[in-house]
């Protein structure tokens, strides 16, 4: 039933220009964009006349926070690009936070739109000229074939070996509940009570949640890359985070050892999100605070999906430079070395050896220079190569964090009717909507397989 | 001796529950219709249990009579039992389900056949079709005589190749040593149909009198009185009881050392058997940690002392089975009267049908019932009608009719029929369908009367009222959204009798009723309605209101599912011509040839991706159609 529910997409190439748009096409695209959306007069999208702007805040229904403050366009059917009801959600928040839109439309009814989609729907809905129909076709079985692939890979990753455990887990409960309905009469299956299948759906909705939690490229989409910037104090770390945040964040002095704690940055390079981990330099120190410091950056080095190490170009190579290097072996790295306008006196040969295949960029961050080689080495280790906006890891996952959020509703909506003394042949429509939605995640919705499992786990028959 | 038998509109192919309907619709829409049977004396006969309903069948059962069928009417004049299943849970699965007067069943259904207009009904055995240039054109039966007719409908059941098995023993033989149907089946073959081999069984029966009945329990029927056709309005009082009892571990040691004496282990039965009804020798190897199995003794009328020993299904040889019943408590000295048996036929593969049940290969064929590929009276019935009305319809010229998976579980079962086939007998599960809260047993009329009267099956009286309820059900829906109940005292004791919590302030009265506790029967109290609201309609407010937000959910879904439904594709289309097309969708496409995306969607093995490049090639326009050769 995926050809006329409400997509939704981040529609601005990733990373460019300040703003970015989050656009929904679909009946039920004003809808979705209400449940989010708030106007300070308190008016409802619902309300206002087609292709109409509207500023407001978009708030997390769930928290009732504020996620991000915008510009929201509707347009209704039929004079739109895809001639269904649009809505556009400008945000100017960068990356991670047109992110939590997304996320947020996701979570609230709109599906995560294919590549192309929008086009697509376009074309169905009579808007496109006729002759764009095979590439549209193209487009959509290239993109599967890639989609496969990615699939292929995930299928063999615990996240697929959970959710099919997880789904199992609500089979076996379904089939019970099923069995209560079509066998009544037979005595030796017990009924299945609200309690245990609140048990049931609980066990269920806390696998989701640490699914939610543990999902490592869903960790990278809300949070960004955790990006580690090590290296001895005073070598241009804290002048690296803000020439890559384009801003003052870190305090920049000339005092080694400045940077006490750990700052935490969120930047979008080229479209990729980083999380940048501003560290104390490491370094033996007696000063106790520092040690501190040192200790943290060593324990945020475990958690580093990616490091970028610095080093200094007016200095030979120390000791510590070589212990970073062995701390650091077997991760995805840049060496920077920075300070290029002062005279060499670091062994560059023995810097290759050391970064052993990992990218090196020279910079003088005091000049800005170097940034650009800097950030084009992050994005070409991201995206590989290619700068691409709809990068297929990326897609696909964002979809498994809508599918496992919209798994985590349908169960507190069980949980709710379960509180509520709904029947529980009524509960286990929620139940089995959440069991479809994770076989979504792992490509497995076959409809038959709930029969089976009937039928093997309980003796049946006349 | 080849002799001209007549001509009509249509023909239909036996007289089980699949050609009673079929033969009664197309009838009743004014086709001119002739029934052949093998015995006129086994019409609409139950081969195996003698009950009616259940879940999911119950529901097709008031489907069939909102649509103008007879199976509801043939079982509430016929009962001996009759009870509401599922009570306790939520109202998408309460069913009703009765115990039949098996031989009264029987003649009450030949009467109203007999009595109908535009109905010839007829004794013989159909060997051949008349078949020219890939259309059917008539029957020709074992006796020479040809009948012809503009559209034919097969509903053979079990009898195509039937062999009876019990123990070692096996014999050509249609359900209950009735003559067996060969010619015909061969000739399906030979027309190109392809067959499938399927199997299913049946317990013994024993005599009532040397039953030990102190031994079991007693199951009877509901008090109150109820019954499937929306129209009755008598009901039998005197109602007979079923009783429980148990198989033991001696009936469980004697089955295990006989074990190799069974057709099924012995390799003598190859034919697929349903999973929902294994026989008890299956029972006890597949679930051999379970001490005990239920069986239930169900009478098979009133006129009779047979009594069918539910749960029991074997084909094991005749004196085991005679061994096993003395295992079981009460029936320690009862009397065999029929033995177990089980009985494997040819089915035809259900994917070489379309949705209107008309084969893709000889048009004006139609077939229905378990030589579908299903089991079970209902499922025949509910093929039956819709069998009956296409057939009538194509002969009269009138429009393809078919259900979908929203209107009624007749559609989920037709619609998973010819999508996706069945490798075992097919019998519906509420499981099968994805809106069960939408095709409720107590709304079958709200979805399909209007359709019924459409097409002619419904009386112009019995449509008046129909409308009369439904206005009633409205008005008083939309008087209960309006109508605000004050934290009185009066009201808060009628609230806290029912185990509520007080009201704080005044309250909708529909918005009341949806609190768990409170039912339609309090808010009348408080809020008494002008009119007198009769208890179909506050069943129907009840619910409608109770279960709102899960009624909007699945509406919304098949919202959707209509859009799918309106995106058709052409019968001819060429699916070679489509590029893109991965190979397994491409193949199952060409084999099952959808009527429109929805469907293509649930075909197992074409992705989304394969629906996208349908829908986009649809769309272009230019279709590239199949030459008919
Ligand atoms: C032994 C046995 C056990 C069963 N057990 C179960 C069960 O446990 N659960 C369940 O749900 N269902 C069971 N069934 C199935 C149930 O009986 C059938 O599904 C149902 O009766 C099918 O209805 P029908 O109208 O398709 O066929 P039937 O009721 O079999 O009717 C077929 C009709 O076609 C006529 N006919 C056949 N060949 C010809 C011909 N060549 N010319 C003219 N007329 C012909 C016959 O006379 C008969 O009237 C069982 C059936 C049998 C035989
Ligand atoms: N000449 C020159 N000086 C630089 C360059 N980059 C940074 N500096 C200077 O080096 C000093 C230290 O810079 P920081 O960015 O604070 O270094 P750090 O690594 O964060 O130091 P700690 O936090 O103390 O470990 C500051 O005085 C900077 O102005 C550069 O490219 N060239
Ligand atoms: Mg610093």
């Amino acid at each position: 039933m995926t050809e006329f529910d409400t997509i939704a997409a981040i529609s601005t190439p990733m990373g460019e220009g300040a703003i970015a748009i989050v656009r929904l096409s679909g009946d039920e695209a004003v809808e979705i964009a209400d449940r989010i959306f708030r106007s300070p007069s308190g008016k409802r999208l619902r309300d206002v006349p087609s292709h109409t702007i509207h500023y407001g805040h978009i708030i997390d229904p769930k928290s009732g926070r504020i996620v991000e403050e915008v510009m929201v366009s509707v347009m209704r059917a039929p004079k739109t690009f895809t001639r269904e009801d649009v809505v556009e959600i400008n945000c100017h928040g960068g990356f991670v936070s047109v992110n939590r839109v997304l996320q947020l439309v996701l979570a609230n009814g709109a599906r995560l739109a294919e590549p192309g989609e929008f086009t697509k729907r376009a074309f169905l809905n009579g808007r496109i000229d006729l002759s764009q129909a095979e590439a549209v076709i193209d487009l959509i079985r290239a993109k599967t074939d890639r989609a496969m692939n990615v699939a292929l890979q995930q299928m063999e990753g615990r996240l697929s070996k959970l959710i099919r455990e997880l789904r199992q887990t609500i089979l076996e409960t379904l089939a019970h509940v099923e069995v209560n309905i079509d066998y009544p009469e037979y005595d030796d299956v017990e009924e299945m009570t609200p309690r245990l299948l609140r048990e049931k759906a609980e066990y269920v909705r806390g696998q989701i949640e640490k699914l939610l939690l543990t999902a490592a490229q869903g960790k990278i989409l809300r949070e960004g890359l955790a990006t580690v910037i090590i290296g001895r104090p005073n070598v241009g770390k804290s002048s690296l985070l803000n020439a890559l945040a384009h801003e003052n964040r870190a305090i920049v002095t000339d005092i080694p050892g400045t940077t006490r704690d750990v700052i935490e940055e969120y930047v979008n390079v080229r479209g990729v999100p980083l999380r940048l981990i501003d560290t104390a330099g490491i370094r033996e120190t007696e000063d106790v605070v520092e040690r501190i410091g040192v200790e943290r950056s060593r324990q945020m080095l475990k958690r580093a999906d990616f490091i970028l190490l610095v080093l200094n170009y007016h200095e030979p190579l120390t000791e510590e430079d070589e212990r970073l290097f062995a701390m650091i072996e077997g991760m995805d790295a840049i060496v920077i070395v920075n300070k290029t306008d002062l005279p060499q006196r670091i062994d560059m040969g023995r810097v290759k050896e050391l970064a052993g295949g990992r990218p090196i960029v020279a910079t003088s961050l005091l000049h800005e220079q170097g940034i650009d080689e800097l950030e084009k080495a992050i994005a070409d280790l991201f995206f590989g190569g290619e700068l691409e906006a709809g990068d297929l890891t990326y897609v696909s996952n964002s979809r498994h964090i809508a599918l496992l959020e919209q798994a985590k509703q349908a169960i507190e909506d069980a949980l709710a009717g379960i509180d509520a003394g709904v029947p529980i042949d009524l509960v286990q429509i929620d139940l089995r909507r959440a069991w479809e939605l994770l076989g979504e995640i792992i490509g497995d919705t076959v409809h038959e397989s709930l029969i089976d499992q009937l039928f093997a786990q309980f003796c049946l028959g006349k | 001796m080849d002799y001209h038998g007549g001509t009509y509109d249509v023909i239909v192919v036996g007289a089980g529950h699949a050609g009673c309907e079929a033969a009664l619709a197309s009838a009743r829409i004014g086709a001119k219709t002739l029934v052949i049977t093998l015995n006129l004396d086994m019409i609409a006969f139950m081969p195996c249990n003698p009950s009616i309903g259940g879940p999911a069948k119950g529901i097709v059962v008031r489907e069939i009579d909102a649509l103008g069928g007879e199976m509801a009417k043939n079982i509430d004049k016929t009962y001996i039992q009759m009870r509401m299943l599922n009570t306790g849970k939520g109202p998408a699965v309460r069913a009703l389900r009765a115990q039949a007067d098996k031989v009264l069943y029987q003649r009450e259904m030949k009467k109203t056949l007999e009595r109908q207009e535009n109905l010839t009904l007829l004794q013989g055995k159909v060997e051949r079709l008349i078949v020219e240039d890939g259309v059917c054109k008539g029957v020709i039966t074992h006796t020479g005589a040809h009948y012809y007719a503009k559209a034919v409908v097969i509903t053979t059941g079990t009898f195509l190749r039937g062999e009876i098995i019990i123990g070692d023993i096996k014999y050509s033989s249609g359900p209950n040593n009735q003559q067996p149907s060969i010619k015909l089946s061969e000739h399906l073959e030979e027309l190109g149909f392809e067959l499938v081999r399927f199997k299913t069984g049946t317990p013994p029966r024993v005599n009532s009198r040397t039953i030990d009945y102190s031994k079991t329990e007693i199951q009877p029927g509901d008090e109150e009185p109820r019954a499937f056709s929306y129209e009755t309005t008598t009901y039998i009082t005197d109602q007979l009881p079923c009783w429980l009892t148990y198989t033991t571990e001696e009936t469980h040691r004697i089955i295990d050392e006989n074990l190799h004496l069974s057709p099924m282990y012995s390799g003598m039965i190859k034919g697929t058997g349903p999973r929902y009804c294994p026989s008890i020798e299956d029972k006890v190897v597949r679930f051999h940690d379970k001490p005990r199995h239920q069986i239930f003794l169900e009478p098979e009328g009133r006129e009779t002392e047979e009594v069918y020993v539910q749960g029991l299904s074997t084909s094991l040889p005749e004196h085991i089975q005679r061994k096993l019943l003395e295992t079981i408590p009460g029936l320690e000295k009862a009397q065999l009267m029929r033995a177990g048996y089980a009985i494997e036929y040819d089915a035809i593969v259900p994917t070489q049908l379309w949705p209107t049940l008309e084969t893709k290969l000889v048009k004006n064929l139609y077939t229905a019932g378990q030589i579908n590929g299903t089991s079970g009276y209902e499922e025949a019935a509910g093929q039956g009608i819709m069998a009956g009305i296409n057939a009538a319809h194509r002969a009269l010229g009138r429009e393809e009719i078919i259900l979908s998976r929203s209107d009624a579980y007749i559609g989920v079962l037709i619609d998973d029929l010819v999508t996706k086939g069945t490798n075992e007998p097919y019998r519906l599960l509420t499981s099968r369908a994805e809106y069960r809260l939408l095709l409720r047993h107590d709304n079958a009329d709200l979805r399909l009367t209007e359709l019924g009267y459409r097409i002619g099956l419904i009386s112009e009286e019995r449509y008046q009222k129909f409308l009369a309820k439904k206005e009633a059900i409205e008005r008083e829906k939309k008087r209960l959204q309006t109508v605000i109940i004050k934290p009185t005292p009066q009201v808060q004791e009628v609230i806290r009798e029912a185990g509520g919590s007080e009201l704080k302030d005044g309250i909708r009265a529909a918005d009341l009723l949806r609190r768990p506790e409170m039912t339609y029967e309090h808010i009348r109290k408080l809020v008494p309605a002008d009119e007198e609201i009769a208890p179909e309609v506050a069943e129907q407010i009840e619910i409608q209101i109770k279960y709102e937000g899960y009624i909007q959910k699945s509406l919304q879904e098949v919202e959707r599912l209509k859009k799918m439904e309106n995106k058709k594709i052409p019968e001819d289309i060429d699916y070679d011509a489509i590029q893109g097309l991965a190979t397994e969708a491409r193949q199952k496409l060409k084999q099952v040839r959808p009527l429109s995306i929805a469907q293509a969607s649930r075909i197992s093995g074409v992705n989304p991706a394969d629906i996208s490049i349908l829908l986009v090639y649809l769309e272009q326009g230019r279709i590239a159609r199949v030459s008919n050769e």
